[in-house]
């Protein structure tokens, strides 16, 4: 039984490469419905719909919170109940996370990772007529900008912090990449009338209660935005925990998607195809890989951080939002260890998993060991022997499962 | 006198004191034991006052848990014994003791309260402790003698005075020293406000605590000034990576759970191990260390060295300086563990 955990891009490709091979395959994934960050939700989708139709056991709402190396088995909660799932080959395709850097007032309510706000708006959170700054990298800043705008919102401004120049130099990789190009010009007339301003960023979020306005900086200009809701994009961190949990070099765990989505997908079919015995057919694959790879090199040194991000947050802005601990606490130590237990920053339920990146960005700090639960677990589930009952997942051959 | 810290890590409170619970606890195994925690008990609470926030002090009591009426034979045995020494404690019948924790089960025999037991946070209550004291951080000795310490680097630091407090590694500086690491497993929950009021400890945890072969595990549960529930412990010989083994975490759960059953449906947020350094006759080493002039040990508090901390600390000064002390020394003198 092949395990993919993960149904993203790169889970959904592991998932039906190793099916074509013959193999038997699980997906568990903790949202309700398949597609991961990206294609969540989209039915339109035509590798979601595939996924759908293919007949592949999906346990959805369904979370990976610890793995039990030597009996080869996950420690699962979905919906409350507890319960193990045994893997012979395993495939992590967990994907990634937002990250946050910390400037004044990004606590504030209103402020959000674009993801996040993007998320809120498809679950109902009205846009209209609201106005709206995005600020950060990458072109996640004009997807998002584009959706809010197509769903009446008033995007006043999308502040992209890399300068005019490192996007330029992207331009010919985006020609060896037409598909890409499409989606950009749809996404330019989508946006067209919206501000897009380069080497531009959100300095600090104000306003009593709840957000009012940011202001904004762009070489030595300075000014505010009145707003309703700020978005911010700073990048993604990839979800290492259960990898980690596994310790140095485990057998038969193969790990693909690493952020973005036409690499996530092929390192995802890879992956499949070793899982189920077939490393030889990955060679048919090795162009695809190293265009997707290209790609997301060219992405990555484009929308780099710059350094001025660094020193954003004030004495008194929080940093680790669990447990209240501010930059100007945190900087009185020399690593994260030392700064955790004397500050408990990194010890909340989302035990640095927010703070954690942003503290390696600020100061340089290794942060993290993983610990089991990867996640915060009933107690329930972390001494349960049970296997995953049946009836919890809807799936008619989940019985199996533990076989 | 003038003092340094050498710390090998850059870290204050890392070792052992960034793993434990820090329950302040009085106990009673040995005329030796009970005469150190007491001491120390005391010196805590004349700290409690100035101690900072971020040491968590907090005087919650501690319950003994009796399952049944052979263990509520060692209540009523407990309750003699701090009797007739004066510490104040109070027995609870089975009735009491679900008043007491409403969350225990139902049907345990009854147990011991000491009123007076405390927990604090011990990393932070390290780094007051220390105070303006200089520490030189990444040095870790390799060589101790009266003379000084050598560093890993082949630098050297005098003085006429060395302390060896480095907990469970001790064996890498005095590798006569009968003290051997036994690693336990804690894990602390997600807020839960009002949800636990005592330190709980299962006096089947006697049993856990004296088995010295085996692994074993014991229902330990401390709320923390944050809401936070600390549940433990296990304790092996023998496992030297630091790593969360995934069955002994799981059996120390369902003892707990055996306890508390509600506890199966909170949220653990984090789980860790640490090291005990542990003596034969689990009384620490504290004095002169055998074979060595101008060293001094302070090692080999097992599961009680934040409780022991201060005593540790006041008798070996006393010692060091020529004073008397506030309780006999001599059952801590390391010489009479050693074998030479
Ligand atoms: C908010 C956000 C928006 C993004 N938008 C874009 C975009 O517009 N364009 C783009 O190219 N890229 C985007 N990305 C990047 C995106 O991650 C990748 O493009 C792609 O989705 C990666 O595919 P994946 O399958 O590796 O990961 P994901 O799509 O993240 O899928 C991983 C899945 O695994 C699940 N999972 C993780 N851990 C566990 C566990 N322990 N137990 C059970 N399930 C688990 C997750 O909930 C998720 O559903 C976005 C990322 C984020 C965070
Ligand atoms: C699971 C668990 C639960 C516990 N619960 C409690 C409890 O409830 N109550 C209680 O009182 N106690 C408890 N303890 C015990 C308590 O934590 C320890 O006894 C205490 O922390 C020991 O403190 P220490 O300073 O002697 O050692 P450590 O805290 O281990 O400090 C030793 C220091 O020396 C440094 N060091 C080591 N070797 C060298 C070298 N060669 N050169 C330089 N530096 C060196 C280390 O880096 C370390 O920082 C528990 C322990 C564990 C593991």
């Amino acid at each position: 039984m092949i395990v993919v955990v993960g149904a993203g891009p790169a889970g959904i490709a592991a998932a039906l490469r190793a099916q074509e091979c013959g193999a038997r395959v699980t997906v568990i994934d903790d949202n309700p419905n398949p597609g991961g960050q990206i294609w969540r939700g989209d039915d339109e989708n035509s590798w979601v719909a595939r996924f759908r139709s293919s007949g592949i056991p999906l346990l959805s709402s369904t979370r990976v919170v610890a793995v039990d190396v030597e009996a080869r088995s996950l420690l699962v909660e979905t919906d409350g109940v507890s319960g193990r799932l045994s893997w012979k080959k395993l495939v992590l395709a967990t994907g990634s996370r937002e990250l946050f850097l910390p400037f004044p007032g990004w606590t504030l309510p209103g402020v959000f990772g674009v993801g996040g706000l993007q998320a809120l708006a498809k679950t109902g959170l009205p846009v209209a007529g609201k106005r709206i700054v995005l600020g950060g990298t990458g072109p996640l800043l004009l997807a998002v900008g584009a959706y809010l705008r197509q769903h009446g919102a008033d995007v006043k401004l999308i502040a992209e912090q890399a300068n005019i120049q490192s996007l330029a130099g992207f331009a010919p990789e985006l020609l060896r990449h037409p598909r890409k190009v499409l989606q950009g010009a749809s996404l330019q007339w989508a946006i067209a009338g919206t501000p897009y301003r380069t080497g531009c960023w959100i300095d600090s979020a104000e306003g009593v209660n709840k957000l009012e306005r940011v202001t904004v900086r762009s070489g030595r200009d300075i000014w505010t935005e009145d707003c309703d809701y700020a978005g911010v994009a700073w990048g993604l961190t990839p979800n290492t925990e259960l990898l980690e949990s596994l310790g140095p070099e485990p057998e038969d765990v193969y790990v693909a998607g690493s952020g973005e989505v036409d690499l996530s997908f092929v390192e995802g079919e890879i992956a499949g195809l070793n899982a189920a015995g077939y490393p030889e057919r990955t060679v048919l694959l090795a162009p695809k890989l190293e265009k997707a790879r290209g790609f997301a090199a060219a992405l990555a040194t484009t929308f780099a951080l710059r350094d001025e991000l660094r020193h954003l947050a004030k004495p008194d802005t929080i940093v680790c939002r669990c447990e209240d601990v501010t930059y100007g606490e945190l900087r009185k130590f020399t690593s994260f260890r030392a700064a955790k237990l004397q500050t408990r920053c990194g010890m909340g339920p989302c035990q640095g998993r927010i703070c954690g990146p942003a503290n390696e960005f600020l100061f340089g700090w290794e942060t993290g060991t993983v610990r089991p639960p990867v996640f915060p677990a009933k107690i329930a589930t972390l001494f349960s022997d049970a296997p995953l009952p049946a009836d919890t997942t809807g799936q008619p051959d989940t019985k199996e499962i533990t076989s | 006198m003038r003092v340094m810290v050498c710390e090998e890590s850059g870290i204050i409170g890392g070792g052992a004191t960034a793993a434990g619970m820090g329950h302040l606890a009085v106990m009673d195994d040995s005329e030796a034991q009970f005469a150190l925690t007491s001491y120390s008990q005391m010196l805590w609470r004349e700290l409690a006052a100035e101690l900072p926030a971020s040491a968590e002090y907090l005087t919650c009591g501690a319950l003994w848990v009796a399952a049944d009426e052979e263990e509520l034979v060692e209540v009523h045995r407990k309750h003699r014994f701090y009797t007739a020494r004066g510490v104040p404690v109070e027995v609870l019948d089975s009735r009491q003791l679900s008043a007491a924790e409403p969350h225990l089960r139902a049907g345990l025999a009854g147990g011991l309260r000491m009123p007076a037991d405390s927990v604090c946070y011990p990393p932070c209550a390290a780094a007051w402790l220390l105070g303006g004291i200089p520490v030189a951080f990444g040095r870790r000795v390799v060589a101790a003698s009266g003379s000084g310490v050598e560093f890993e680097d082949g630098t050297n630091l005098k003085a006429p005075v060395i302390v060896l407090a480095t907990g469970a590694a001790i064996r890498r500086l005095v590798p006569s020293a009968p003290v051997a690491p036994r690693k336990g497993h804690l894990l602390i929950t997600d807020r839960y406000p009002g949800f636990l009021n005592h330190q709980i400890i299962e006096l089947g945890y006697l049993k856990s605590a004296h088995a010295t072969e085996s692994d074993s595990v014991a229902f330990n549960a401390q709320p923390r000034s944050t809401g936070q529930i600390l549940i433990g412990s296990s304790r092996q010989f023998g496992a030297e990576d630091s790593g969360i083994d995934s069955r002994i975490l799981a059996r120390m759960l369902a003892r707990a759970v055996e306890y508390m059953p509600e506890l199966r449906d909170l949220s653990a947020i984090r789980a860790w191990t640490g090291f005990r350094a542990a003596t034969p006759d689990k009384v620490p080493l504290i004095g002169r260390a055998p074979g060595m002039p101008g060293v001094w040990l302070a090692t080999g508090h097992e599961g009680l060295g934040i409780s022991t901390s201060l005593a540790t600390a006041r008798l070996l000064a006393d010692e060091i300086l020529g004073r008397d002390s506030a309780i006999p020394r001599s059952p801590y003198n390391p010489e009479r563990t050693f074998v030479h």
